[in-house]
């Protein structure tokens, strides 16, 4: 059976991960690619590198530490952060990268997916939504959900899957960072209205939140950062729990 | 020694990688003459079906795979779409295939789900092996693959089926004839198997 999928995120700047990461394994926390094997040790079966730096060297160090990924790590891996042009694509998947996230760049210029699309295949292409409620709309915004746009979460996201976009990764500003549980409801509707992969993103507190949002938020996988990082919640762990609830996961 | 064939599709440098932590030798052949002093073919995969088979016709590759494979009888792995051309025909296009595995590649059909479901088939399954080979030693095929595809291959005769895997229908996600092997998952993605495996073909 199709196993439900467990994403770790690192986050990265200047190619090195940021947040602090809590493992005493690490000889070198901030080494991204010590960390992404790690996680593919311990069962992790995507990684999403989520770029942040902004500098102007940004593309180069970029490429570089996928082509470093790539070298040592054997299960798929997303990156993100920043990418706006098809050329920018193109660098990041030749040096390795399975998949690229757009966010705000889809925002801006729409037609970037299909381009994208058109010239690399669905497969490689996710596009992230970030949103949030206001007034009971799930409203999309932009820059790390900062800038509210017009744009109605679900038009959006089948626009998203109309142009061919291969996976969408929903992030719920209202409940990243709270521990308290991922957007199971707008999940379920997003999940149930598209055909294409649902990635669910933003407040995972613990296991029994990852086992929600599978069966009531129906997502395909699930992505968090913090608490695999501060090792909260340990991957193997999760894994046994999810199994134990009936969910498939990869052992 | 194992050469891949480099048909301007994805992933080769991730077989190289894997090739290169087992200490195992493995070239990229950019041209039909880069093959002949080969012992095992892989056929990468990510693209489209058609798109392939042209560059295969145009870049003269077909000709000498057909001298290698069926003649020379040297194993080929395809992987993912590099499996997919394996098969005579495909609803993705309107070439036809190297033909070294009889079948047909079909889309997945919404109506074989109970649930909605979400295509592409894309994450980790299982494989249900059909029989006993050595290129399956060792894999824990519960653990499974990563996969990521919208057509199938659909064998003719169910003797070419090595593995299935049920995603809405049972269907052969390993094909296999005689020295033709075809894996319609990304054995290059799938960590601690995958690595098994290209191991397992290198020692065919």
């Amino acid at each position: 059976m199709l196993a439900k999928r467990i994403i770790p995120c690192l986050d990265i700047k200047d190619g090195r991960t940021v947040k602090g990461v809590n493992f005493v394994d690490l000889r070198d926390a901030g080494d991204p690619v010590e960390l992404a094997e790690i996680y593919s040790r311990e069962g992790a079966d995507e990684l999403v590198f989520l770029d942040i730096s902004a500098t102007e060297q940004k593309r180069k160090t970029l490429a570089d530490l996928v082509f470093r990924v790539a070298e040592k790590v054997n299960i798929p891996f997303t990156v993100g952060g920043g990418i706006s042009s098809v050329e920018d694509v193109d660098v990041l998947l030749q040096n390795g990268a399975d998949k690229v996230s757009i966010n705000s760049s889809a925002v801006k210029n729409p037609q970037l997916i299909n381009d994208l699309v058109a010239k690399f295949g669905s497969q490689c292409i996710v596009v992230a939504i970030d949103a949030k409620q206001i007034e009971g709309k799930w409203v999309v915004h932009l820059v790390g959900g900062k800038v509210p746009t017009e744009l109605d979460l679900f038009a959006w996201a089948k626009e998203v899957e109309k142009r061919g976009a291969g996976e969408i990764l929903f992030t719920s500003m209202d409940n990243d960072g709270t521990k308290d549980g991922f957007a199971n409801a707008a999940l379920a509707r997003l999940s149930t209205e598209l055909n294409i992969p649902i990635i669910a993103s933003g407040g995972a507190g613990n296991m029994q939140h990852f086992t929600d949002t599978f069966i009531k938020g129906k997502a395909d996988a699930a992505l968090a950062a913090s608490v695999f990082h501060f090792k909260e919640i340990k991957i193997k762990d999760l894994k046994e729990e999810l199994q134990e609830n009936k969910i498939p996961v990869r052992i | 020694m194992i050469k891949i064939v480099n048909y301007g599709s994805g992933n080769i440098q991730a077989i190289l990688n894997i090739y290169k932590q087992l200490n195992i030798e493995c070239f990229v052949a950019s041209t039909p003459e880069e093959l002949s002093d080969s012992t095992k073919l892989i056929l990468p995969g990510v693209g489209a079906f058609d798109e392939t088979m042209q560059e295969l016709l145009d870049s003269g590759f077909q000709t000498e795979l057909d001298r290698l494979v069926l003649e020379k009888k040297i194993p080929v792995m395809g992987i993912c779409v590099g499996m997919q051309i394996l098969a005579k025909s495909s609803d993705e296009g309107k070439l036809s295939g190297l033909g070294y595995v009889d079948g047909h590649v079909k889309k997945f059909d919404s109506l074989f789900f109970e649930e909605k479901p979400h295509i592409p088939h894309l994450g980790w399954n299982s494989i249900n092996p059909t029989k006993e080979h050595p290129i399956f030693e060792n894999i824990d095929f519960e653990r499974g693959f990563y996969f990521l595809h919208t057509y199938y291959f659909s064998c003719t005769s169910i003797e070419n089926r090595l593995a299935s895997t049920y995603y809405g229908l049972e269907y052969s996600s390993a094909v296999n004839n005689d020295n033709v092997f075809g894996m319609q998952f990304h054995p290059e993605k799938s960590h601690s198997n995958g690595v098994q495996l290209f191991k397992n073909f290198a020692n065919l």
